[in-house]
């Protein structure tokens, strides 16, 4: 009768009636487009609002144009450094069993929870005029707060665990047989991660790094605290967008602020896109299960 | 070959201390890793505590509990527990919508839920404020009515609420998809109503998940910054949230008073990481169990 009644794949019986049915759905609905739609349409109304040219020409700006390549530049040194890690943290979290192994992953996760403008404070701490390094800095005339470095610091604190939350559960739930199988063939350490680990995890890998790039390129409470604000110096795409909106000038600034939005759109098809390959390799996993030795 | 094609040896435990040294990189990844977080997050983190150790008693307690200071603290963390209150309700309503009930559009409407997550919070911020100031789309549909939600309060837990969208939603999702169907349709062979099934077999089911997502919704709120500034009016006692204050004593070179403040707030982060573990292992060993 239990197997009878199941429909594999579908969701048979929703017991809940019709009426319940429509109310959740009109509420959900609801509350996404009030939530989630609007704020994005309003984004490009906003910036379209005086035409395509005053759009372009508020990109064009010498000030946006180098809030632009700061931003880039900041994304390109702290994204690789938090990608190298987020590999190395999740291939010894996930591969190895060690004393005080949860606590680490607890304090990988601890940037999560530390608010934005905490974290520029302590870079402040660290390195500003008033701070632990600041004297030795000052004599050594090296600038990090209210520079470039305090910038790349503060950017790579707030999205430290991104790729590392991506991958961790899922080379936990892969396990280690294939990279042992590897192993015990004879292939190096290197080329059991770029032959066997990689390709497994290759979509994760790919979410995590562009989550963490739009995360990078969008952080601003804690670009914020180090920046100082310079204008066409130490200005990132957020806060050009600050300055603008504080200056009445809203279409500039939100024409800026499109270029962000459709970061983060790219951000997130490259999450259903990885979502859908994932479950396609994991259908094509089951489907090839019964070959394998049937296990006792 | 046995203990190979069982499978997880990681998880089984059998044989686990020889097969594992089989692979190689663990001193290497290990210390990159610890190494690498100590230089970025907990050096600089420990740091701030020991700044706050060289303040003087009288100072951090007079900077710490300022009025001004308090009705932030007010603000920020009943402002949180609002929006994660909210995000409670409808992020169990739309993961049940997307779990349970197929409709067009539910592709599209799985991927945007993450789009707090994506989108900088200065772009929501000033997005959020275009909509609900009085000559907005929203805003303007609502002032007749007396209602007003940007530049006071509300603007605040409205902020927060897009913020804390995605925690509940992902955190209940996969654990609602796991959920047995077996044991509702038991429920109601066995007579239940619908919602004697979700009270007694669904809601138990998910109720961690839906805590820890609160919790993270929560913990995220309390430390957001640049969705909310812009919306929030930022008049002093009235709308002013506790990162703004930290902000504030810094560009008035208060460094001691800034210390201070974030230290309350860092002790409240650490707090709410620990609750969030907490909760995340009991959810663990209730799965565990169910299985």
């Amino acid at each position: 009768m239990n197997g009878e009644s199941r429909h594999p794949g579908k969701r048979a019986a929703r017991s809940e009636p019709a009426w319940v049915r429509w109310a959740l759905l009109t509420l959900a609905l609801a509350f996404v487009f009030l939530f989630l739609l609007l704020p994005l349409a309003a984004v490009f109304v906003e910036a379209f609002r005086k035409g395509l040219d005053s759009y372009v020409s508020a990109l064009a700006e010498p000030e946006a144009l180098s809030a632009i390549g700061l931003t880039l530049l900041v994304a390109v040194v702290a994204v690789p450094c938090n990608l190298v890690f987020g590999v190395s943290a999740a291939w010894a979290i996930a591969k190895f069993e060690f004393p005080g192994k949860s606590a680490l992953t607890t304090l990988i996760d601890l940037p999560f929870s530390v608010s934005p403008v905490v974290a520029g404070l302590v870079y402040v701490l660290m390195f500003g005029a008033h701070g632990w390094f600041g004297p030795w800095l000052m004599a050594h005339d090296i600038k990090i707060i209210f520079a470039l470095p305090g910038m790349v610091l503060a950017t790579t604190f707030v999205t430290f665990p991104f790729v590392a939350r991506e991958l961790l559960p899922l080379m936990q739930s892969q396990g280690t047989d294939e990279e042992q199988a590897s192993i015990v063939l004879g292939a190096s350490g290197w080329q059991t991660f770029w032959y066997v680990t990689l390709p497994n995890i290759r979509w994760a890998l790919l979410y995590g790094v562009i989550l963490c790039n739009a995360r990078a390129m969008g952080e601003f409470g804690a670009v914020s605290v180090v920046s100082g604000h310079i204008r066409g110096q130490t200005n990132t795409m957020p806060l050009h967008i600050e300055i603008l909106y504080n200056e009445y000038q809203s279409v500039a600034a939100f024409a800026v602020a499109t270029l962000l939005t459709l970061l983060a759109l790219v951000t997130l098809l490259v999450k259903s896109l990885a979502e859908w390959k994932f479950e396609r390799q994991q259908r094509t996993a089951q489907t090839l299960s019964p070959e394998r030795p049937v296990s006792p | 070959m046995q203990t190979l094609a069982a499978g997880r040896p990681a998880v089984s435990g059998a044989g686990r201390g020889k097969s594992l040294r089989v692979l190689p990189g663990f001193k290497l990844t290990l210390a990159f890793t610890l190494f690498y977080l100590s230089i970025i997050v907990l050096i600089p983190l420990s740091g701030l505590f020991a700044k706050t150790l060289t303040l003087d008693w009288q100072h951090f307690v007079a900077a710490v509990s300022s009025p001004r200071v308090l009705a932030s603290y007010r603000l920020t963390f009943g402002a949180s527990f609002i929006a994660a209150l909210v995000n409670t309700f409808f992020g169990l309503v739309i993961a049940w919508v997307l779990v349970r009930y197929e409709f067009f559009g539910k592709k599209l409407i799985d991927a945007l839920v993450d789009l707090p997550f994506a989108l900088p919070t200065a772009v929501a911020g000033i997005s959020l404020t275009a909509l609900l100031a009085t000559n907005g789309w929203v805003g303007s549909l609502l002032e007749p009515y007396g209602i007003v939600l940007a530049f006071n309060p509300n603007g605040v837990v409205i902020a927060l609420t897009f913020i804390g969208l995605p925690f509940v939603v992902r955190t209940v999702q996969p654990v609602l998809e796991d959920c047995e169907q077996e044991l509702e349709e038991a429920a109601m062979c066995l007579g239940a109503t619908p919602w004697q099934s979700f009270a007694h077999v669904i809601f138990p089911t998910i109720a961690p998940a839906l805590l820890t997502g609160f919790a993270m919704a929560f913990a995220r709120g309390v430390g957001e910054y640049g969705s909310v500034i812009f919306i929030a009016g930022n008049m002093p006692m009235v709308s002013e949230i506790t990162p703004l204050i930290i902000i504030g004593k810094l560009e008035q070179y208060d460094y001691a008073g800034a210390t201070a403040v974030a230290s309350v707030l860092l002790v409240a982060s650490f707090a709410m990481l620990f609750v969030i573990n907490a909760l995340q292992t009991w959810q663990r060993q209730r799965l565990g169990a169910s299985s």
